[in-house]
């Protein structure tokens, strides 16, 4: 026999349905997104690992000069290296027809005649080239697809200064190049880098190789300590210009796979909590008034010799039957949900295939988070109905007093009407309930406003970006340290009418045991274009011969002004440099270090040398500045701030950023739930009063008015309030969407705030109507005879 | 001579503290015999409810004590006084306290279930005339119809000792005797001791023992030396 309080839940659960399904929803949301998010995490992680082992990804890199093929045999010789590949690649430029400029691309060697030990290719199109064909080549798909290019094309391109023309054979994609970002460059973009494979033959003949390799990849055995193995391949390559072997870590298109994939595991850590909080609040608000509300059946059940557990266990299992329905509804939710964005994930990252896998562990984690935090609502409610006794549960409680209204309420009373005085003397004689209600509705204002101000830090992250930091129309790179007369050339050209020079270093920077593989710009002491500014945007001056950091750049290095620094310079001489850090520059795009250039070059007894330079131009010249630019040997490369602009946009849409969308969406139909919660819950603890009010001759609009004036005045009140919580809020979500890529700064945004104020009242005006329509709907008989 | 049901000495009842407190009861010394039925005459706020509480385990004291049979309720524990409700107590309240999610035989079900040897919920209901009525709910139920289900809610789990705080208050005289009937047959079949307080002075014949109260005290306790049937009342 099914036991008749077991009915009683299913009826409670019926009567409250609206309610039980929004908390649940909210459950099923937190719960979904923590399965979907994990599945997504572990499947891109499995993925990649596959496709890492599948084409036999090197895992140490080794970029040298020149060094002799017979040093193969030595590298291979170091203890814990299981394979060796040496390989030649060289900077190209490609022509596209669709460009004005040409595009940067990196040429790597194929062995002839034989597949690569590692760093193979996966071949999307077409065929794998002929080694006797010196100008058959693979072309990575993503720039291909970019370019409208296909197998059978023919397209010229520049090798070491001089321009040749070649047959794209073949297309092909490679774990090494998932993403794409050109030299100089922080932003992955596939039109404008693109990647050639060619004959290890042509290749060497391009770039003068011949019998030698200027990158050896190695991959190493189970156990091999990869520390020791650097070391080892830096001794063997230093005499022939080694620039440091790094780990596959700290390769760069691995790096953004792995950024992308630590921001959603960071959503994926951060969000289903706030939603299973929420639900908790939520479902503590709803048990609490139905303890309230039934405190004579809890007398009666415990006069009837129910005990505390069990009357208590009852409550508690209309708890559990939300939190389970929901977490349930959450883990389909989340296996739907995972199943069609891992999709859309496997093509952004370009895995050629998908390793789907779910992990079983969050199911578990979530329905047992969820079961714990609506348990953690619940059980405070347990208290007070332990704290019933059956004799006092029995008796209605007390009218409340609304006797002492003070003197204010006198005054008022000449002023307002009656329906008006009902709806002050309440809120002012039930502050607690009140209070709770407003919270609630405060914290659903939060959510709006946090989420939307996050909106406002990336657009903030663009504009600081391209037009604060870096005020430039162009970037050039050059080929290799030129004089200081290119800059003079540069200067002299029609319609540019500002350039700065620039010298980027690579270096290894470390502080105690935290190292960042990455690049010092030496700029010039009265740069204008592109400038390190402090969190005030003034400019940081450079010349006492210190290096000033990124904010995110100095956190990594866990680094501080005053701090000495050790940079290794990855270039020339390879000096390791000691260099105080003298400030901390604000910059949301990349980790970048800034140095004085004279300073810079000194320390690396390079004088007058630069690496590039940043132009201002008069657009009128544009197209006659890109023909002069691409004319001149030196330079290596261009890019044009618009289009690395949109590249970025693109980046923070498609990427982890984009989750800011889907969290903002679901950030809305919590708030609705919360407001709409309120208002439920007002009309349930008032509904007797209000058919009272239609019995005695109140109209429908004056009935509504007292329940509504109520929630409007809560709702009025919450605004501030939430304003200052998701002011707070805004910080933390800021720092979950921030990775070493980019950083989102938290901005104080008064259309924001207006815009989720705009919301909150939003749902509280469609909820109002929605208990309007009950209200006016509701049976006067049938009202007054049920107790709530 | 039998035992005691039900003994009572000094019991104070205080509501409330300092100058609004409410004294409800002002020493109650009292001893009913097991298996009677007896009934509890008194003007509205003398205490009648009060007392009903104490003894049947819902409320305490503020002092003396109440026994039942040799143990003595102030003294128990919450818990052990729980199971004293439990296992021995049927209640039908003055305010019927119907559970109103509940249909008339879930809210019947609702004793038995618990209970140590209870009749069928449906046997019950038949007893007070609603063998047609047991799938309503509370609120498709006349006042009368729900205090009904109140006093088979009650009988159902064959109680040691029934209370009825005022069980024909809603009904009509013939429904009435049917009501008290019942709790005649539960007095004579089961042995139970029967508390009823009620304001019609007439149905005092039916009992073994009239108790009067007032302001909080017993004013005089009756033994009658004969009892009529329910059908010989008038009221
Ligand atoms: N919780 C309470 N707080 C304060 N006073 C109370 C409380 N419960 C009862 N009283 C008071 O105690 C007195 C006795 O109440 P009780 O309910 O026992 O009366 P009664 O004899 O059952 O009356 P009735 O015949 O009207 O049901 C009354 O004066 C009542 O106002
Ligand atoms: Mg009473």
């Amino acid at each position: 026999m099914v036991s008749p309080l077991d009915h009683k839940i299913l009826r409670d659960l019926w009567r409250m349905k609206g309610q039980a399904l929004a908390i649940g929803m909210v459950i099923a949301v937190g719960v979904g997104m923590l399965v979907m998010m994990t599945g997504l995490v572990t499947s891109l992680n499995e993925t990649r690992a596959a496709y890492y082992e599948r084409y036999r990804l090197a895992e140490v890199f080794a970029p040298v000069t020149r060094a002799p093929d017979r040093m193969v045999t030595r590298l291979a010789a170091i203890d814990g290296v299981s394979a060796v590949e040496p390989r030649v690649v060289g900077a190209a430029l490609i022509d596209v027809a669709d460009f004005d400029l040409p595009v940067q691309a990196q040429a790597v060697s194929l062995p002839d005649l034989r597949n690569p030990r590692l760093n193979d290719v996966f071949l999307t199109d077409g065929r794998m080239i002929d080694s006797d064909h010196t100008d058959e080549i693979l072309l990575l798909e993503a720039f291909a697809q970019a370019h409208d290019l296909r197998p059978g094309d023919r397209i010229d391109a520049t090798m070491n200064g001089a321009r040749r023309s070649f047959q794209v054979v073949g297309l092909a994609q490679a774990p090494e190049f998932l993403y794409t970002t050109a030299p100089g460059e922080l932003i992955p973009d596939d039109a404008r880098f693109g990647v050639i494979w060619m004959s290890r033959s042509a290749l060497a003949a391009a770039y003068d190789m011949e019998g030698a390799f200027n990158e050896a990849l190695l991959s190493l055995s189970r156990g091999a300590n990869e520390a020791a193995v650097m070391d080892a391949v830096d001794r063997i390559l230093d005499p022939y210009g080694g620039t440091g072997a790094y780990p596959l870590a700290d390769q760069a298109s691995n790096q953004l796979v792995s950024e992308e994939i630590s921001g959603l595991e960071a959503a994926a850590a951060g969000v289903p909590p706030i939603f299973l909080a929420v639900a908790a609040f939520l479902l503590y608000i709803v048990i609490n008034r139905m303890v309230q509300s039934e405190r004579e059946e809890i007398g009666l059940m415990k006069a009837f010799g129910y005990t505390n557990t069990e009357v208590g266990a009852h409550y508690f299992k209309l708890v559990l039957a939300i939190a389970i329905g929901g977490a349930l509804a959450g883990c389909l939710l989340g296996i739907a949900g995972g199943r069609a964005l891992i999709q859309v994930y496997v093509a952004y990252f370009k895995f050629p295939f998908l390793v789907f896998q779910l992990d079983p562990a969050s199911f578990v984690t979530g329905v047992s988070v969820s079961i714990l935090s609506a348990s953690a609502g619940g059980l405070l409610v347990l208290r007070s109905v332990f704290a019933l006794t059956p004799a006092s549960a029995m008796r209605a409680p007390a009218p409340a007093d609304y006797s002492r209204t003070g003197a204010i309420g006198h005054t008022l009373n000449r002023f307002l009407d009656q329906p008006s005085r009902m709806v002050l003397r309440r809120i002012t004689r039930q502050p607690a309930r009140m209070a709770g209600a407003m919270i609630g509705i405060a914290c659903g204002m939060a959510l709006s406003v946090s989420m939307i101000t996050i909106y406002a830090g990336f657009d903030r992250t663009i504009d600081l970006t391209f037009n604060v930091i870096d005020r430039s129309d162009i970037a050039v790179s050059f080929t290799h340290a030129a004089s200081e007369e290119t800059i003079f050339n540069l200067r002299r050209m029609e319609g540019v009418t500002y350039v700065e020079p620039v010298r980027h270093v690579p270096v290894v920077l470390r502080n105690g045991l935290a190292t960042h593989r990455g690049v010092v710009a030496g700029l010039s002491p009265d740069t204008r274009l592109s400038r390190a500014l402090g969190s005030d945007l003034v400019d940081i001056p450079l010349q006492n011969g210190g290096i000033v950091l990124s904010t995110a750049l100095a956190v990594k290095l866990n680094i501080r002004p005053g701090d000495v620094l050790t940079a290794e310079v990855r270039e020339g001489r390879q000096p390791v440099l000691q260099i105080p850090v003298t400030a901390i520059a604000e910059s949301l795009l990349g980790s970048p270090a800034y140095m004085d250039l004279a300073t810079l070059n000194r320390a690396l007894r390079e004088p007058n040398r630069v690496s590039g330079a940043y132009l201002s131009i008069d657009e009128a010249y544009a197209t006659e500045i890109y023909a002069a630019l691409q004319d001149m040997p030196t330079v290596a490369g261009v890019s044009l701030k618009s289009q690395a602009e949109v590249a970025f946009q693109t980046l923070m849409n498609t990427g982890a950023g984009a989750i800011r969308y889907v969290m903002g969406a679901i950030a809305f139909v919590i708030t609705f739930g919360i407001v709409n919660n309120a208002a439920r819950i007002a009309y349930a603890e008032r509904s007797r009063d209000l058919a009272s009010l239609r019995v005695i001759g109140f109209t429908r609009g004056e009935a509504a008015f007292v329940l509504l004036g109520e929630l409007a005045i809560v709702t009025l009140v919450a605004l501030p309030v939430g304003s200052v919580l998701g002011y707070y809020l805004s910080f933390g979500i800021a720092a979950g969407f921030s990775s070493e890529l980019y950083q989102i700064p938290a901005v104080f945004d008064p259309a924001s705030y207006g815009f989720a104020a705009m919301v909150v009242l939003g749902a509280a005006v469609a909820s109002g109507w929605l208990v309007k329509r009950d209200v006016d709907r509701a049976e006067l008989v049938s009202a007054l005879k049920t107790r709530e | 001579m039998a035992q005691n049901a039900f003994s009572t000495r000094g019991i104070t009842k205080v509501y409330g503290e300092g100058r609004s407190a409410v004294h409800a009861l002002r020493g109650v010394d009292l001893d009913i015999p097991e298996g009677e039925i007896v009934v509890l005459l008194g003007p509205s706020g003398s205490g009648k409810s009060t007392l009903l509480n104490i003894i049947g385990g819902l409320d305490r004291a503020t002092a003396g004590d109440a026994f039942f049979q040799d143990q003595n309720l102030s003294e128990m524990t919450d818990r052990q006084l729980t199971l004293y409700r439990r296992d021995h107590v049927g209640f039908v309240f003055q305010f019927y306290n119907l559970m109103p999610s509940l249909t008339a035989r879930e809210n019947v079900e609702l004793v038995t279930e618990i209970a140590r040897d209870p009749m069928e919920p449906d046997a019950a209901l038949a007893m007070v005339g609603l063998r047609e009525r047991v799938d309503h709910f509370p609120a498709q139920l006349s006042g009368g119809e729900q205090q009904r289900v109140a006093i088979a809610r009650a009988v159902a789990k064959n109680p040691t000792v029934l209370f009825c705080d005022e069980p024909t208050g809603a009904l009509d005289s013939t429904t009435g005797r049917a009501v008290l009937n019942v709790l005649k047959d539960v007095n004579e079949k089961l042995g139970a001791t029967v508390l009823i307080v009620t304001h019609a002075a007439s149905q005092a014949a039916m009992a073994d023992r009239v108790i009067h109260f007032a302001d909080g005290g017993i004013r005089e306790v009756v033994v009658n030396d004969t009892k009529l049937t329910p059908e010989g009342i008038e009221w």
